[in-house]
């Protein structure tokens, strides 16, 4: 193809912008990390912006000398380990019989779900619900209104409607149980497609924040995310479960570094993952 | 029984038919009941709120329960629009809503097509990288990174307007910025995520129509217009009546993160409203009928929406 100069110059504007907007995705983030390893004098004065001055661990030591941030910390691992194990489990059951065509009925199932997807129930009878199955202030109420997303199960039946009915056929002719297809061919043959789920997942777990907030009183059970919003913005609402002075009142420095700390395990993994979630991401767009 | 299966059982067109029905449940009741759990999920938590609705048309007493509540009809939606709290609430929802579509909703459009144009791959692919992060980072990460970086004594932005000589702005203390930090939020956390589906459809775009364009004596911007944007309409449209049918459901996390008692004026949309009367001042019924509201206004905006593009460009969601 024939390069003109205009199109040299478009080229070279492009990269340009392409440069400065990952800019601006990243240094926030590097501010965060240079404000969390600086010293609150230095940061005070304002002489931080994206690299640390008076380079201290200080602020991640008052962190992980905090009880409370501790305990949240492992509330958040314990719901995003056993949430994501009972959402896979979860999805993967309706979604393999809803792939096999003999599964009759399967459109009307369907559509009940696809109806979820555009019409959701307002707060409060979500709140009554969870209140009469007697779930508040248990770690249920963190996995259980969230087991299955819709959108996931959609991508997880498109991924089995592929694996060759032949295969299962054959699965069947051998006498295996439906179970012992499930186990030893079926999810075998998906492996990208749940870890691309789980990741999902496991992300919206460790990001959960509002339904603790509806149905959590007990500060023992706070998630992570709950935690460090109490520690970072003063709460304008002002409700007793969620008021805290102390944290309010913490250092720049301490703050910048419970968001390292929040935000460590995914920004850990996902350049390692990126590119499954960008599968999972085009099957879904592609089928929905 | 699984060995009995002959070929022909695969292919018979009268699934329809109850006999035949019935003759798939018996021989294959492993699937039917592998898939109850997940049946009895979406009723439990996604049905039964729903039918709780109607407690909108109650007063709902709590000790009472649904079925022993008096109905008092649409009293609750008439409070609502007697309110000068709710319309202020509402028109908060509306314009960040507004702010929103024109501004976050083209701007993954535009940074794809920005991105498609990268030939250098290794530079398109840490670019990509980097842009797709905020996704994965939680509201409450982003208010907090937010709080931070928008300081008046400490944050980023403001070391950068006082280089221009610019005195600090106390940015999510007044209420004029409070909307157009919820917007750009929005931008910064998922545009780089939103480019994913559009790059999907540039790259099943033919390369022929590009090459016959080149010889008709198309420019690129030519190119652009008459190729590269009627190949991703159809994608656009689906998305665009998706962010529609949500105009109102904004995103309570997105909002609530951000908000103090000196920004809530322009800030304070529906969802953070129905939980702050709903939940805390337990005001159940009345708020239950601000949700039912937002849901059917939501319902019959993707419909509307649906119908005009169906008859102006042919695409649809359903």
């Amino acid at each position: 193809m024939i390069t003109t100069a205009g199109e040299r110059s478009f080229r070279f504007v492009n990269y340009v912008l392409m440069a400065a907007f990952a800019c601006m995705m990243i240094f926030p983030l590097l501010h965060v990390l240079a404000q969390s390893l600086s010293s609150n004098l230095a940061i005070n004065a304002g002489r931080v912006t994206l690299w640390p001055v008076d380079f201290t661990w200080s602020n991640y030591a008052v962190i992980l000398k905090d009880a409370s941030v501790w305990r949240a910390f492992k509330v958040s691992v314990f719901i995003t380990i056993f949430g994501t194990l009972l959402n896979l489990v979860a999805t993967a059951s309706l979604a393999y019989p809803l792939s096999r065509p003999e599964y009759a009925g399967r459109k009307y199932v369907l559509l009940m779900i696809l109806v979820t997807l555009i019409f959701h129930a307002p707060l409060i009878p979500n709140y009554l619900l969870i209140k009469n199955l007697h779930l508040l202030d248990t770690v249920w109420a963190l996995m259980f209104p969230a087991m299955i997303s819709a959108f996931n199960l959609f991508v997880m039946r498109s991924f089995f409607m592929n694996i060759p009915a032949e295969l299962i056929d054959c699965g069947r002719m051998d006498g295996c149980s439906e179970l012992r297809i499930v186990w030893s061919v079926v999810l075998p043959l998906s492996k990208p497609a749940m870890a691309t789920m789980g990741l999902f997942y496991a992300v919206s777990h460790w990001n959960a924040y509002s339904n603790a907030l509806f149905f959590i009183n007990d500060r023992t059970l706070y998630p992570l995310q709950v935690r460090l919003r109490e520690i970072v913005i003063s709460d304008y609402f002002g409700s007793s479960n969620s008021f805290d002075v102390a944290g309010t009142m913490s250092p720049e420095g301490v703050k910048m570094a419970i968001i390292a700390v929040s935000s460590l395990p995914i920004m850990m993994i996902y350049p390692f993952l990126q590119r499954h979630f960008i599968q999972g991401m085009m099957v879904g767009s592609i089928k929905s | 029984m699984a060995a009995k299966i002959l070929p022909s059982d695969r292919t018979g067109v009268s699934y329809e038919t109850k006999r035949s029905f019935l003759n798939l449940l018996r021989k294959h009741k492993a699937i039917y009941l592998i898939s109850l759990p997940g049946i009895l999920y979406f009723i439990i938590f996604k049905y039964i709120p729903l039918l709780g609705s109607v407690m909108a048309f109650q007063n709902y007493n709590i000790f009472k329960g649904i079925s022993g509540s008096p109905w008092v009809g649409l009293e609750h939606f008439q409070r609502m629009f007697a309110y000068d709290e709710f319309l202020r609430i509402l028109k908060n929802t509306l314009l960040i809503g507004l702010y929103d579509l024109v501004f976050a909703f083209p701007f993954p459009i535009l940074l794809a097509l920005l991105l498609n144009e990268m030939r250098i791959a290794i530079y398109k692919r840490i670019v990509q990288t980097v842009i797709y992060m905020p996704h994965f980072l939680s509201w409450v990460i982003i208010g907090g990174i937010a709080v931070g970086i928008l300081s008046p004594t400490t944050g980023l932005v403001n070391h950068v307007l006082g280089m221009f000589g610019i005195e600090s702005i106390y940015f999510l203390g007044e209420e004029k910025y409070i909307r157009g930090i919820l917007v750009g939020a929005g931008i910064w956390k998922d545009s780089g995520w939103g480019t994913i589906v559009y790059l999907a459809a540039l790259a099943g775009i033919n390369p022929d129509l590009y090459e016959a364009a080149v010889i008709d004596g198309a420019n690129r911007w030519r190119q652009t217009w008459s190729i590269t944007l009627p190949s991703i309409l159809p994608t656009i449209t689906i998305l665009f009546l998706l962010h529609i049918g949500n105009f109102l459901d904004f995103g309570f996390e997105r909002v609530y993160v951000f908000l103090n008692g000196l920004n809530a004026a322009n800030g304070d949309i529906l969802d953070t409203y129905i939980y702050r009367v709903g939940l805390l001042e337990r005001q159940y019924s009345y708020t239950t009928a601000v949700g039912l509201f937002k849901s059917v206004v939501g319902l019959l905006l993707i419909v509307l929406g649906n119908t005009l593009s169906k008859k102006a460009t042919g695409e649809s969601l359903y």
